[in-house]
């Protein structure tokens, strides 16, 4: 060969073709260029007003005047321990532990069947029966609900038909978990959590159980394990990092949720709750924010958990 | 050999998932009786009668088409807004390894990974730190900053599938960096877009608890639903609001789940 071509062209011309050129060359200048938009938006929007929270949990109101005293000091935390306050954590992270492992409980099924069993037109059928629930209006959906749990609503009417009343009743008249109506009880704020957070519970369960691959279910199967034992050992440990990610979703979401509990529940406080108050009608900021921080810290854990798990790769 | 592919499911494992999914969706469908309900003072089962009354009722109401409007206008900006922050992050981070990659993606997670109660007292103890006053541009800072993420993951599952030889390809080609972004990276991107951003349009159109932090004396939809349900004044037109709200998500949702069905399915996963 003569002449031989040149692996390298010459640059071309153009203010606009150059500029691609060099971001073409230079991939941590591109690189740089489309972080800088979504990172400063949510470092400045969003770290930004969760630091400004968490400065106003340092500060303290002024019980005479009801103004905030902006001076470093930690009177507000010794506020959030007071027993009222400890019941109202307490109770929280009580009906999130409990939602949650409803959650699992009834999602897994819907999930091992959409991820093992349903193929073609099925599989589409159940993963939209997961979407629409999940994506329509969480208001309607506890309006529905409130509609549900009324004393003259459909669930007396069905309890009736199937003369059951005696059963409702005697499970009202159980303490903790019963009063007056399902709408107005523990039982009541319980349900209406797990139908609303159990989509978010169902999704990543079931992308998990799609990832165990079929020939560990068969080889477990070869060795002798009965199909107990192959769910217990091998399908549950494999599926565990869904179960993870999903309950992230749903102890988080009931940890702050405040509406719920306003509309379906007896009117003792959930944290979310006492977030609204404080900060609204009481217009104690620094207490607000303390109680905010503690889904923080909750959370907080329970994410480096998860992430050390793996769960984030089941999202 | 046999396959799960063709067993039939346990009997047990059938009912469980039959029931779950009927939990699902009745509660749901029972908002369509209760819209055509001659009962107004109670949430009475069997409703009495059945009429289209208050469907009328329901669209003489000024403050229903305020509300109506306001969440639109928000729920469009803010999904615009995330569309862009939320394709640029996943580009980012789906192209390269960098360092804190981890980090970002967990930023990006974190809106919604922690409970809407805190992003929404944290943004209003911060308009009050600055002294912003409440305004419609409130509420939109707020939903953009939770909507990204929906737009990121969509993006990012498809930026996952679509291979990077292709890009390599464009420019061995000739095509310079903007050509390649337009003929070559958009259209393989463009149905995740915008079922990312139909998906956030839904999210944002719905939200409240941000917004009871994040908006002064405006009402969205979703607030004007909240008073009516803490405070009742007139049942029947909540009954016809929460179906029309229901009609109105369902179009997005499935228009979002055809747009993404072959490949990557997590077109909601992570709301």
């Amino acid at each position: 060969m003569s002449r031989s071509a040149t692996a390298i062209l010459p640059g071309r011309r153009g203010l606009a073709a150059r500029l691609a050129d060099a971001l073409w060359r230079h991939p941590r200048l591109l690189l740089l260029l489309m972080l800088v938009l979504p990172v400063s938006w949510l470092g400045i929007v969003y770290l930004g007003s969760l630091a400004s929270l968490l400065v106003q949990s340092f500060f303290s109101i002024d019980e005479f005047s009801g103004l905030i005293n902006y001076q470093f000091t930690l009177k507000t935390y010794r506020e959030l321990l007071i027993p009222a306050n400890l019941d109202i954590i307490v109770r929280t992270v009580s009906m999130a532990t409990a939602v949650t492992l409803a959650a699992v409980a009834v999602a897994f099924p819907i999930a091992y069947f959409a991820a093992r069993y349903a193929r073609g037109k099925w599989k589409a059928a159940f993963y939209i029966g997961v979407m629409l629930p999940l994506w329509s209006s969480y208001l309607v959906k506890v309006y529905a609900w409130k509609l549900v749990l009324a004393r003259e609503g459909i669930l007396t009417w069905l309890f009736d038909k199937l003369h059951l009343t005696w059963l409702l009743e005697a499970y009202l008249a159980l303490p903790v978990i019963g009063g007056n109506s399902l709408s107005v009880s523990y039982s009541g704020t319980f349900l209406v959590f797990l139908y609303v957070w159990l989509p978010f519970m169902i999704l990543p369960l079931q992308a998990a159980l799609e990832r165990v691959p079929t020939n560990l279910i068969e080889a477990s199967a070869d060795l002798g394990g009965s199909p107990r034992q192959t769910l217990r050992h091998v399908i549950l440990p494999l599926a565990l990092p869904g179960v993870i990610a999903g309950s992230i979703f749903t102890f988080s979401l009931t940890l702050g949720d405040y509406i719920i509990p306003q509309i379906i529940g007896s009117s003792r406080l959930f944290i979310g709750q006492a977030v609204y108050t404080h900060q609204g009608t009481a217009g104690n900021i620094p207490l607000a924010a303390a109680f905010a921080v503690v889904p923080i810290v909750v959370m907080g854990l329970y994410l480096w958990l998860a992430r050390r798990a793996g769960a984030f790769d089941a999202l | 050999m046999r396959s799960d592919g063709n067993r039939a499911a346990p009997l047990g494992l059938r009912i469980a998932a039959g029931a779950g999914l009927l939990f699902l969706h009745l509660p749901i469908l029972l908002i369509f009786v209760y819209a055509f309900t001659t009962e107004e003072r109670s949430y009475q089962w069997p409703p009495p009668g059945y009429t289209i009354k208050w469907l009328a009722v329901t669209w003489h109401r000024p403050d229903i088409w305020e509300a109506l409007i306001l969440s639109l206008k928000v729920a469009t900006i803010s999904t615009l807004i995330a569309l862009l922050l939320g394709t640029l992050c996943a580009a980012a981070v789906s192209s390269a390894r960098f360092f804190g990659r981890e980090t970002i993606s967990l930023l990006v997670i974190l809106p919604i990974a922690l409970p809407g109660i805190i992003t929404g007292i944290a943004l209003r103890s911060a308009f009050n730190l600055s002294d912003i006053p409440f305004s419609t541009w409130t509420i939109i800072l707020g939903h953009a900053t939770f909507c990204v993420v929906v737009v990121y993951n969509n993006a990012v599952a498809r930026f996952r599938r679509t291979s990077a030889s292709l890009v390599e390809a464009s420019m061995d080609l000739g095509a310079d960096g903007f050509q390649t972004l337009r003929y070559v990276i958009l259209p393989n991107i463009a149905t995740a877009l915008l079922a990312g951003g139909m998906l956030s349009f839904a999210l944002s159109f719905d939200e409240v608890i941000v917004t009871t932090f994040t908006a002064g004396q405006q009402q969205t939809l979703p607030i004007w639903m909240l008073e009516e349900l803490v405070r009742p004044r007139q049942r029947p037109v909540t009954n016809v609001v929460a179906m029309i709200v229901v009609l109105v998500t369902f179009l997005p949702i499935l228009g979002a789940y055809y747009l993404t069905r072959d490949g990557d399915r997590i077109a909601g996963a992570g709301k």
